[in-house]
């Protein structure tokens, strides 16, 4: 079935060997959760999203935030790889006077919907977002990427509640589930499970998805079109998916590949 | 703009809140009012028996509450996020400064019950420090009104300012000090009383005793110019200079702690411009404590005769 969306895969890849490159030259970064969502990314900048690189503020476009700032290798990779900014901004990524700031800045880089980084926030504004959508009667989706261990901060569980009451149909929120946290298993520094209970019991619609599979993403996303409740998509992912040595390991959260590491994966990544 | 309230009326600043939310719900349908389960308290309730629409109970949860209204803010809202000082500037302190401040985005922070006048439910409720929390972000602006009238041109002013504001309410019933004529402007603190023997400084509601207290001290021959420095941020310099130069003596007084507050801040500003010594009447690295608003100033030295004795003691 992914084979329908052939393009897509080109495009992943290009995103994947962007990230490691950005987080390569900057010598600092987030590869791992950067990884995990590259799908659920490809699928909404080329696939989902309505949005206009020409015209980043065109009020019709449809809202990208990105809950888990850290992951702005991702987005700074999307965004460029749509047309919002030039190839040479990526290689500026966490330096001194650069629109791409370490966690993503509204304010710097063009593209980015607000600024990100502490954990849990980008949920609640995405809530706002859907809230004065709804009223002024707007058509715009709102779209949000949240990481799993983001799902520890208490912020999240009001907005997961403020969502249903208000009957928020045009909110969707990937959860990129790839398990790992800073200090290890999701379930073992503060379990989740039984998730897709937790937020049925919440009030909204659960679909639980392969993080990795064009397909999955685009019918999960298209389907609640015109629904009265909030849709959240559990994506099971791989932490690192695409670099052998990174998969699955909370030890790629946060950290630059060395020389001879960043060429293997580029290797991997042709 | 004529103002809503009559000089020497006894009312709560949070009336002049209320007040100036049903107007800007009438003349500008960007305005959305938000609050976190207090909205009888807080008089958000005004607004949300007119606009219920334009109303969001977000329940009790500050932190989602100052994000929402930040979402708001990103499709041309105008949102004024309404609960008690200690709650929104402290549970939320993270949400205000990572999301509102740093993105610069146009979320209106206002914060009933400021400083010792919720009194009798204690020091978990008062907000003694809110100013210097909020002081220590760019970005925002901090408006504290000496009365109903005050908060009621800051709240539709605040309306009009691109970007984050916080005002300072209080809970108690206080005297309406402002002329017919007043008008706030950010940034340029007013007179309300002139006289030769040097200055008072202070910020909210504590307004009322000093004008108590200076005709006291008028009594004793001493007169002192007061001056109501209800823009915190940004601060009149301007008057600052001017008043630093004359060497007259300067009393700050506030409803605040010492640390972080007005007190802390002027002392800044002259200390790195012209060192000037300052007098204070403030609360020293405490915590409030339960007692009737009345109860808690003559305590902590903010009743007029206790300001009127420490004043003339101090220039005698």
């Amino acid at each position: 079935m992914d084979k329908d969306y052939s393009h897509l895969f080109s495009i992943a890849r290009r995103i994947r060997r962007k990230i490691i490159e950005i987080i390569f030259r900057a010598g600092s970064g987030h590869p791992g959760g950067s990884l995990s969502g590259v799908e659920i990314g490809t699928a909404l900048f080329f696939h989902i999203l309505n949005h206009n690189p020409e015209y980043p503020k065109d009020p019709k476009r449809d809202r990208f935030i990105l809950s888990k700032g850290h992951a702005a290798p991702l987005l700074y990779a999307l965004l460029q790889e749509s047309g919002y900014f030039p190839e040479e901004w990526l290689t500026r990524f966490r330096k001194l006077d650069s629109p791409l700031q370490g966690h993503p800045h509204s304010l710097k880089c063009p593209g980015v919907e607000v600024s990100t980084g502490s954990l849990g926030q980008g949920f609640s504004i995405a809530c706002g977002l859907a809230w004065s959508m709804k009223y002024d009667r707007q058509k715009n989706r709102v779209f949000v990427l949240m990481g799993d261990g983001e799902l520890d901060e208490g912020q999240v569980w009001e907005a997961a509640m403020f969502a249903p009451h208000y009957k928020l149909g045009n909110l969707t929120v990937f959860i990129d589930r790839n398990r790992l946290q800073i200090d290890g298993n999701t379930e073992k520094v503060m379990a989740l499970e039984p998730l897709a209970d937790k937020w049925k019991a919440f009030g909204w619609d659960v679909l639980q998805i392969d993080g990795h599979s064009f397909s999955e993403i685009i019918n999960a996303a298209v389907r609640v079109e015109r629904s009265n409740r909030p849709l959240v998509i559990i994506a099971d992912t791989i932490k690192g998916k695409g670099v052998s040595f990174m998969e699955n390991d909370p030890g790629w959260h946060g950290k630059s590949p060395s020389q001879e590491e960043y060429e293997q994966a580029m290797m991997e990544l042709e | 703009m004529k103002v809503p309230f009559k000089k020497g009326e006894v009312l709560p600043v949070r009336d002049g809140y209320g007040r100036a939310l049903i107007e800007l719900g009438a003349s500008n349908p960007q305005v959305v009012v938000l609050d976190a389960d207090l909205a009888t308290s807080t008089r958000s309730n005004w607004f949300a028996e007119k606009f219920p629409q334009r109303f969001i109970d977000t329940g009790i949860a500050e932190q989602n509450m100052v994000g929402v209204a930040a979402g708001l803010s990103l499709n041309r809202k105008i949102p004024f996020v309404t609960t008690y000082g200690v709650f929104v500037t402290g549970r939320a302190f993270d949400q205000i400064r990572n999301t509102v401040c740093y993105s610069n985005l146009n979320v209106k922070i206002v914060g009933s019950h400021g400083g010792l006048s919720v009194g009798p439910d204690g020091g978990s409720h008062q907000a003694l420090e809110d100013i210097a929390l909020m002081n220590s972000l760019p970005n925002m602006q901090i408006f504290c009104p000496v009365d109903a009238n005050e908060a009621w041109q800051m709240t539709l002013q605040a309306a009009e300012i691109r970007g984050p504001v916080y005002i300072r309410l209080a809970r108690e019933a206080t005297e309406v000090i402002t002329e017919s004529d007043y008008v706030f402007q950010p940034g340029r603190v007013k007179s309300l009383l002139r006289g030769e023997d040097g200055y008072i400084l202070f910020h909210s509601v504590i307004g009322s005793e000093i004008m108590k207290a200076s005709e006291l001290l008028a009594e004793q021959g001493l007169n002192l110019t007061v001056i109501n420095c209800s823009t915190i941020k940004p601060l009149d310099r301007t008057v600052l200079d001017e008043i630093g130069v004359t060497g007259k003596p300067i009393f700050i007084i506030e409803e605040h702690l010492l640390n972080g507050g007005l007190t802390s801040i002027v002392a800044t500003h002259y200390a790195l411009h012209k060192p000037t010594k300052l007098y204070t009447i403030s609360i020293d690295d405490r915590f409030g404590e339960s007692g009737s608003p009345g109860e808690l100033y003559d305590r902590y030295g903010f009743s007029a005769e206790k300001i009127a004795r420490c004043i003339h003691k101090t220039l005698r």
